[in-house]
Parts: structure tokens; C-alpha cells; sequence
């Protein structure tokens, strides 16, 4: 069986305009919800308690919201996880209240009504925590970037290592637009969804430019234009491309369908990232090359065939 | 040209059984057991403590699935959690004081694979459920607690040289005596000097200027911090918790982990208590008392009040002469009337502070004052009737036998350096933790089944290949992530699953590039051959972009960002010697002997005479 049975190659670079457009346009919409909307920080960011307790039967949320307002604590969320026999309760952080025994005294009050209720997990963030996070995860996003852009320019060149890492940060952007736009929860693990797409998209353009490197050398090839060589390099590689999407996607929902409410965040960031990485490492990447002037040259130099020694 | 050479043949097959050695352990269940340790370095436990278990247990009629000691503790086997149980009372009340006896649970797999280290993964909180606490030590407090420490030395030693100065003042990073006379300070300085040959002294006009070296300041940080996790390791163990981890994160972080804690409020309880003794000059001056009674508390007193069920007022001087840091040990016991007390031992520095108190201050009254959870009691407050010297004080007073027992097991479990507030604190409840479990392993079990199925469907028998290549993948990353005793949390079975899902990159990569071959009418043998090739460099290429990436996450991710990061990095390691080199033998081991290879199973329909006619 071949699900890709190209006679020739699909003129990709001559939609450069178009497919420039739709990323630009999904890029700015992206940007103005992340602007508009905001993400919707996690506590791991924001700092406070978050509590899931289970019900034996199912539970009256409107008297545990009651209940817990005694506690005076400000904006206390209760809210119903799938039924209502898990309930997740959201306290922010107060001043001066011992946020670490807040929760026992969140169960306390809970159980002077109720005894059937039981404590599934809390999690309780000072306010300290939440900055170094965001501090650590910009850091890792630069060091990724920086590290990977590196890599290209010494293996490649700067034009590869520059495309890519626009085409990634584009993938990024638009991943945030949509938990801004739908307010998901962004928690570390979203984070490390997304940073994890950024190693994975640059993956795939990686591929592209080995075949667009390999084509500028090879003999057949040397009468084509670049955006021939560029299409050329994307059409033979399309099939590939497809399957790994294809499997890794099957891997990811496979975590988002199974994964239960923990991988959730995590699957969700990955399955639009490998969405927007098949599309951008092809039609963004790519013409991105042409548009900082890739030419044979760039490439000419013969470098020696052998480099398996790398690993 | 598809031929390995036997060896190669050999270290794959290697490979792969060390693989299924280490991963094996994973596989076995776990037994109740009960573990048996201890944190006094004067107790070992050995074949006699041994024989003392077995034989206690034995009178109890209790059995047991075997006992062994590993690493200075003896763990034992039940049959269930009801004998479990069970038998930790009969361990504990056999063994007495001195010993932590701790539920646990051990891994099921054979001895002989325990002894070559292959012991299953440990289970993150979030799998197994407990309670993560991550403490903020309050360094402030630990570097003022120093100054009050020297400014108490100077007094003390000026004291004793006869000289006479004003009230020791804190800036900074410095301490300054005034004295009335520059004579005065001229005396003091060379003794002084002598005395704190660590510290800068320089006059300033009448006054005397101590300064701590930045080194300095940073050691008595970085102790404080070692001595909380001391301190913190001792209160875990009255909690009885198997395994525990306390480890600094960061410069001023301790995280603590408390595996299968249910009771978060008791662990809150110990492990926040910040209980210090001080022992303080009590006065009492009528008028004094009196002032401070209608609230006008005079300068450098403290009005505290006894423990008990009547508190009596008491007014402390603020100057603390002795705290717990000098404490050796402290026992429960009864003093000469019988009533409750506790019995302190002070080290040689506590035992001469206190000779010299005592002494210098026959017929008054000292405080003891016990500082719990941010709340100041005396204890007692006894009148000094002779010099106590020898280091050995007795505090008795309004207590039970509970009290001083708790009063005791604080004071021994040691002081903090310096309080400590919980930043973070997380509780995963034992059932959730098995549903991630399940969950996690779900999903991967049910994304390797599409893969595998399509690789089988699309690729035939080199899809064959490619899934057995991802299967030992999964193989040594587990068998790695065992051996290096990584600890599996659900981000890492997310990055687990993930990996598996990159990782068929490599083979689809080769297998895409063989049938290209194939189709510009190249005979197989040498499409395998170049198409494993050509891969070879895009491979490389596209998984070291993912290993940065991955690496990245390692160095600067935290919590769950870098228990993905770790799975993450192993697993694009393993994928491309799994995709390359292991499918590449089976490939060998399958067409490589064959000379007229006329086609290879890869399932391709178009023939190099169809592509012929296809394209140009």
C-alpha cells in the first residue's frame, strides 16, 4: 500500500503567498487573543490552593460554595469535575492566612456537613513559587531556541537556522493562542507540551532542509530553480511526513482520549502543535528560506559524506 | 553488503537480554513489609537486631515472607497489610527507643536480580500518591540568630575581662560595641581578637566594629540549610514513613517527600514545628512586673507566660543566654518528686555557659523557654540555688508525661537553624495515583497498538521490523530509566509515550527512503543499504535538534517539566539505536544472506518498470 503517489512535484513555493497570508493571519489573531484574553495561568503560576475532593454521592455545589465563604478567604471557585462526585476548589493565596494548613481546614469545614467526602489532591503554591517558574520556563525557551538555532547554522546555515526557528515560534505562539482563546488551563505540563513541540516541529523542518540540502548536490537536480528544488525536496519527503505526524498525533490522542484529566493540558498543547508543525515546517519554513535568498551557493560547499560519528 | 558481523549480531543480542533483565523487576508486584532503620549513628543494625525481630515475632505467632538488611536497615516481608500491621507494634515495642519502624512496601522480583541492582522504577508521588512539601528557609532569621550569637560571646567575654561597654548594636553585615573609654576599648581589642580570630575588628573612635566575611555569612547559610534538613530527617522519622526524600533545591529550599502519607495534617504538624529552647534570665522587679502587666512591657523584657492550664506571667529578659543549639540530648524521665521532666544534656560550649550563669547568678530565677510553632511558654522558671556545672540540666515543672515526652523528642530532634515556611504542598490521594498509573500506561499501550498496526499494514514485513525496533526501544528505555533508579511520574510516562511516537520517525524515515530507492530502480539489496544510509544523516540531524530541546527542559524545567525532560532525552537516545541499529540487523538477519533479492516486502506497489513509465 502507498498513500503518496506523486508524479510530480506539488508546486508548494508558488503558494508562498497564500500559505504567508493564513499564517500570518492565525499568527496575528493568535497574538491579539494571547493580548486580549491572557492565559489562564495555573495555579503552579499564580500561587493559591487547588483542591479535588471526591463524594461518595454526588454533592450540592452551591451549599459548599456557601459553606466555604465562611472562611472569608476572597474568590473561592468551586467547580464540578465531569460529575458532580468530583469537585475542584480553587482558593487564592491571602496574606497573613497560613496557606499550608488552609486545607485542612477547607476538609474540616467540608466534612462538618458531609462525611462522606475524601481528599483526592491539593495542591498549594506560595506566591514566591510561580515567578521562578515563569523565570525558568522563558529561560528554557531561549536556551531551546538559542541551542537550536546553533545547531542549524553549523550543520546547515543561517538561513535554515533562522526559518526554522521562526516557523517554530509560530507553532508556539499559536499553541498559547488557543489556550488563550479557550482559556484552557495552562499548568507546567502545558509547558512542557509546548516546549516539547518546539524540539519536535523543528524536527520536522529539519527533515525538509536534509532533502533541500541533499538536493542542491545532487546531480539531477542542478538545471532546477530553488523553489523547484524546494518542492521537489517537500513532495519527497510529504509521505514521511504524513506517517510520523500520523503516528506521533495517534500517541497523542491516544493520551488525550485515555490520559485522563492529568495529561490532558499536555496531549491538548501537542495535538494542535503537530497540527501547526506539519503545516508550518512545510509552508512557512520553506518559502521563509526563499524569502532570505537561499541560493545554490549558500550550500555549495561539498562537506564530506561520512558524519555518523556525531552521536 | 547487508551483513553484520557476528559480534555486532552478539552486542544487540546482548543488549536486549540486559534490557529485559532490568526491565523485568518493573513486572513483579510489591509485598508488605516492614522496614526497620535508625538516624543514631551509636545503634547498627545487624544480625542481632535481627534475631531480636525474628524472635519477637515469633512469640507473636506473626509470620513472615523472610527478613534481610540492606544499607544499615532491616526490612521485612508479610504476607499481607492486616500482618503488616500487625506485626509493626510487636517490631516496635520489641526494639524500643532508638529505632524507626516504618510500613512499606517491597519490590516482589527475584534476590539474584536485586543483587545485580535490577530493581524496579520508584513511583512518583503522583503515582503512588503522598505528600510533596517544598520549605522556604528563612535565611534572615538564620544570619540575625549569628550576630545575637556573637554579640552574646562578646558581652560574655568582656564580662569576664572586667570591661565595660554599652549595648551591642546590629547593621548589616556588622556588629558595634561602644565603650565609655578609648582605654577601654585598647584593653579589649587584642583579647577579643584572640577570641573571634574569624572576624574583622577595627575602632571606630569609642566604638568597636565586628564585621562577618561575606564568606563567613555564606557558610552560616549554607549549615543553616544543612542543619534544617537534619533536623527535618528526624521529625520524619517520628512520622514512620518508608523512603522518605529530603533534599535542598536550590539555595535556600528544602523539598520534602513523604510517599503513602495520608495524614497530611499530622506531617504538617512535625515537620512545621519550629521548636527551640532558650534559656532566659527571669526578673523580678515588683515594679517591673506591675508595668508590664497593664502593658507597658519595659526595653529588653518579654512578658511570656507558663505552660499549663493556669499560665502564670513571667518577665524574661530579652538577652537569650543559652539556646538548643547546645543541646546533646534530651530524654523524658522524673525528677525527685516525681513528677514528669525533661532530662537535658548540654555540649562542652552549653555546659560552660551554663556553669558560668548558674554561678553568676545564684538566688535568681532562669526561664526556660520552650518557642513552638511561633508561640513563647516557659517551661519552668526555677530558682538557682548553686552552680549547675557538668552540663547536665533537668527542667521540670507544670508538665505530663506526654508533654515531656513531646518536649523531649523536639528538643532532641534538634532545633531549626532557622524557621522555615511551606512554599509548596502537594497531596495526591492513593487512588489517584493508580489511576494515573492505569491512565498513563493506557494511553501508551493503546497509541502503540495504531502505531504498531499501521507500520505492519503499510510497511509488511519491514513494518514488522520497525515495530519490533520499537519495541526494544520501550524495552531499553525502561530497563535505563530502572537501572539508573529514575523515578517514573506521569509527565515521564506522557514523555514516555511521546518518545514512542517520535521515535517511528527514524524507521518511517528509512523505510520511505528504501522504497524511493526502490522505485528510481535500484535492486534491494543496495536500496536497504542507501536507504539506511541517507536516513542516517536526517536522524542524526532531526533527533539532536529534539535532544537540545529536551536538554534545555532538564537544565532550566522544574517539578513535573523535568521529569518529562529526563524520559524525553533517554528515549530519543534509545529510538535511534533501536531504529537504526537493531531494525538494521533484523533487516540484515532476514535479506542480508540472500543474493538475488528480487523484492523486498516493504509494501510497495510501484514497480521500477511502472515508475519507468510513471515519471519523465
Amino acid at each position: 500500500m502507498e498513500l503518496f503517489k506523486m508524479k510530480r512535484d506539488i508546486p508548494f513555493m508558488s503558494y508562498g503567498k497564500i500559505t504567508t497570508f493564513i499564517s500570518l493571519v492565525t499568527f496575528i489573531a493568535a497574538v491579539f487573543f494571547l493580548v486580549a484574553k491572557g492565559l489562564n495561568f495555573s495555579v503552579e503560576f499564580t500561587g493559591g490552593t487547588v483542591m479535588e475532593v471526591q463524594y461518595e454521592q454526588s454533592a450540592d455545589i452551591n451549599a459548599m460554595r456557601e459553606k466555604l465563604d465562611t472562611l472569608q478567604l476572597g474568590d473561592v471557585q468551586v467547580q464540578a469535575l465531569g460529575t458532580n462526585r468530583h469537585i475542584m476548589i480553587r482558593l487564592p493565596n491571602k496574606e497573613g492566612v497560613a496557606a499550608s494548613q488552609l486545607s485542612n481546614s477547607v476538609m474540616n469545614l467540608l466534612r462538618q456537613d458531609r462525611s462522606d467526602v475524601s481528599l483526592r489532591q491539593v495542591e498549594f503554591i506560595g506566591p514566591q513559587v510561580g515567578d521562578e517558574l515563569v523565570t525558568g520556563g522563558m529561560l528554557a525557551l531561549s536556551m531551546v531556541i538559542i541551542g537550536i538555532i546553533i545547531y542549524l547554522s553549523v550543520r546547515f546555515e543561517w538561513r535554515f537556522a533562522v526559518s526554522a526557528i521562526i516557523a517554530n515560534m509560530h507553532d508556539v505562539v499559536i499553541i498559547l493562542g488557543f489556550f488563550a482563546f479557550f482559556q484552557w488551563e495552562f499548568s507546567l505540563t502545558v509547558l512542557a507540551g509546548i516546549l516539547a513541540v518546539l524540539g519536535y516541529s523543528v524536527n520536522e523542518s529539519v527533515v525538509v532542509f536534509d532533502r533541500i540540502r541533499e538536493n542542491f548536490r545532487k546531480p539531477t537536480m542542478r538545471n532546477k530553480t530553488v523553489p523547484q528544488i524546494i518542492d521537489n525536496a517537500i513532495t519527497s519527503t510529504m509521505s514521511r511526513t504524513v506517517i510520523t505526524h500520523g503516528s506521533t498525533e495517534a500517541m497523542v490522542l491516544s493520551m488525550l482520549v485515555f490520559g485522563g484529566a492529568a495529561l490532558h493540558g499536555f496531549s491538548l498543547a501537542l495535538t494542535i502543535g503537530i497540527v501547526f508543525g506539519i503545516y508550518s515546517s512545510v509552508l512557512v519554513a520553506s518559502p521563509m528560506l526563499l524569502m532570505f535568498g537561499l541560493s545554490r551557493e549558500n550550500l555549495a560547499k561539498p562537506q564530506k559524506q561520512k558524519e555518523e560519528a556525531v552521536v | 553488503m547487508n551483513r553484520y558481523p557476528l559480534w555486532k549480531y552478539l552486542l544487540i543480542a546482548f543488549t536486549i537480554i540486559l534490557g529485559i533483565i532490568y526491565t523485568l523487576p518493573n513486572l513483579f508486584g510489591e509485598t508488605p513489609a516492614v522496614q526497620v532503620s535508625t538516624n543514631r549513628q551509636s545503634i547498627v543494625i545487624n544480625d542481632q537486631t535481627q534475631a531480636r525481630v525474628a524472635e519477637a515475632l515469633q512469640t507473636a505467632k506473626i509470620p513472615t515472607d523472610g527478613m534481610f538488611i540492606v544499607d544499615n536497615s532491616l526490612k521485612i516481608r508479610f504476607k499481607d497489610t492486616e500482618t503488616q500491621l500487625k506485626a509493626r507494634d510487636v517490631v516496635e515495642n520489641a526494639l524500643g527507643e532508638g529505632y524507626i519502624t516504618a510500613l512499606n512496601l517491597l519490590a516482589d522480583s527475584p534476590t539474584w536480580m536485586a543483587k545485580i541492582n535490577a530493581n524496579p522504577m520508584f513511583l512518583g508521588l503522583d503515582l503512588r500518591g503522598g505528600v510533596h512539601f517544598t520549605m522556604q528557609v528563612d535565611m534572615e532569621a538564620a544570619i540575625q540568630k549569628t550576630f545575637e550569637r556573637y554579640s552574646g560571646d562578646i558581652r560574655r567575654e568582656l564580662r569576664r575581662q572586667k570591661i565595660r561597654s554599652g549595648t551591642i548594636r546590629r547593621t548589616q553585615n556588622s556588629l558595634t560595641v561602644p565603650f565609655r573609654e578609648a582605654a577601654d576599648l585598647e584593653k579589649a581589642l587584642p583579647k577579643l581578637r584572640d577570641f573571634f580570630p574569624e572576624a574583622t575588628l577595627t575602632p571606630q573612635g569609642n566604638n568597636l566594629v565586628l564585621t562577618l566575611s561575606q564568606q563567613l555569612l555564606d557558610q552560616v547559610r549554607s549549615d543553616a540549610l544543612k542543619q534544617n534538613i537534619t533536623t527535618l530527617h528526624n521529625r520524619v522519622n517520628e512520622l514512620g514513613v518508608a523512603e522518605p526524600v529530603i533534599q535542598q533545591s536550590g539555595s535556600e529550599r528544602i523539598v520534602v517527600q513523604l510517599p503513602g502519607v495520608q495524614d497530611t495534617a499530622k506531617a504538617k504538624d512535625i515537620i512545621g514545628r519550629t521548636a527551640t529552647l532558650e534559656v532566659r534570665m527571669v526578673s523580678d522587679d515588683v515594679s517591673l512586673i506591675q508595668a508590664a502587666l497593664v502593658g507597658n512591657v519595659p526595653d529588653g523584657y518579654d512578658l511570656l507566660y507558663t505552660a499549663g492550664e493556669m499560665p502564670q506571667p513571667t518577665l524574661v529578659n530579652k538577652q537569650v543566654e543559652l539556646t538548643g543549639d547546645n543541646i546533646n540530648d534530651a530524654q523524658p524521665g522524673f525528677d525527685e518528686q516525681g513528677a514528669p521532666s525533661v532530662n537535658i544534656n548540654l555540649d562542652s560550649t552549653g555546659g560552660s555557659i551554663f556553669a558560668d550563669l548558674t554561678s553568676q547568678n545564684v538566688g535568681k530565677r532562669m526561664a526556660m523557654v520552650l518557642i513552638d510553632q511561633g508561640k513563647a511558654e516557659v517551661v519552668t522558671a526555677p530558682v538557682i540555688r548553686s552552680a549547675i556545672t557538668g552540663g547536665r540540666v533537668q527542667i521540670s515543672g507544670s508538665m505530663s508525661t506526654a508533654e515531656a515526652n513531646d518536649t523531649s523528642l523536639l528538643l532532641r530532634a534538634g532545633s531549626l537553624a532557622a524557621p522555615m515556611e511551606i512554599i509548596e504542598e502537594r497531596t495526591i490521594g492513593p487512588s489517584l495515583g493508580k489511576e494515573n498509573i492505569e491512565k498513563g500506561f493506557n494511553s501508551t499501550l493503546w497509541g502503540f497498538a495504531v502505531v504498531a498496526l499501521f507500520m505492519v499494514f503499510y510497511y509488511r514485513l519491514m513494518g514488522v521490523f520497525s515495530t519490533i525496533a520499537l519495541s526494544t526501544n520501550i524495552l531499553f528505555l525502561l530497563a535505563i530509566l530502572s537501572a539508573l533508579q529514575a523515578t517514573l511520574t506521569l509527565p515521564g510516562i506522557a514523555a514516555l509515550a511521546l518518545t514512542l511516537g517520535m521515535a517511528i520517525d527514524s524507521n518511517v524515515l528509512i523505510n520511505e527512503r528504501i522504497r524511493e530507492e526502490l522505485n528510481d530502480g535500484i535492486p534491494p539489496q543496495q536500496a536497504i543499504n542507501i536507504g539506511y544510509q541517507n536516513a542516517w544523516a536526517t536522524i542524526v540531524d532531526s533527533n539532536i535538534t529534539s535532544l537540545i530541546a529536551g536538554i534545555a527542559l532538564l537544565i532550566f524545567g522544574s517539578g513535573p517539566v523535568r521529569g518529562f525532560a529526563v524520559v524525553h532525552c533517554l528515549g530519543i537516545l534509545t529510538s535511534m539505536y533501536s531504529s537504526v541499529v537493531v531494525s538494521r540487523a533484523l533487516v540484515n538477519l532476514w535479506y542480508g544472506r540472500r543474493r538475488k533479492l528480487q523484492q523486498i516486502s516493504i509494501g510497495t506497489v510501484w514497480k521500477p518498470a511502472n515508475k519507468a513509465a510513471g515519471q519523465e
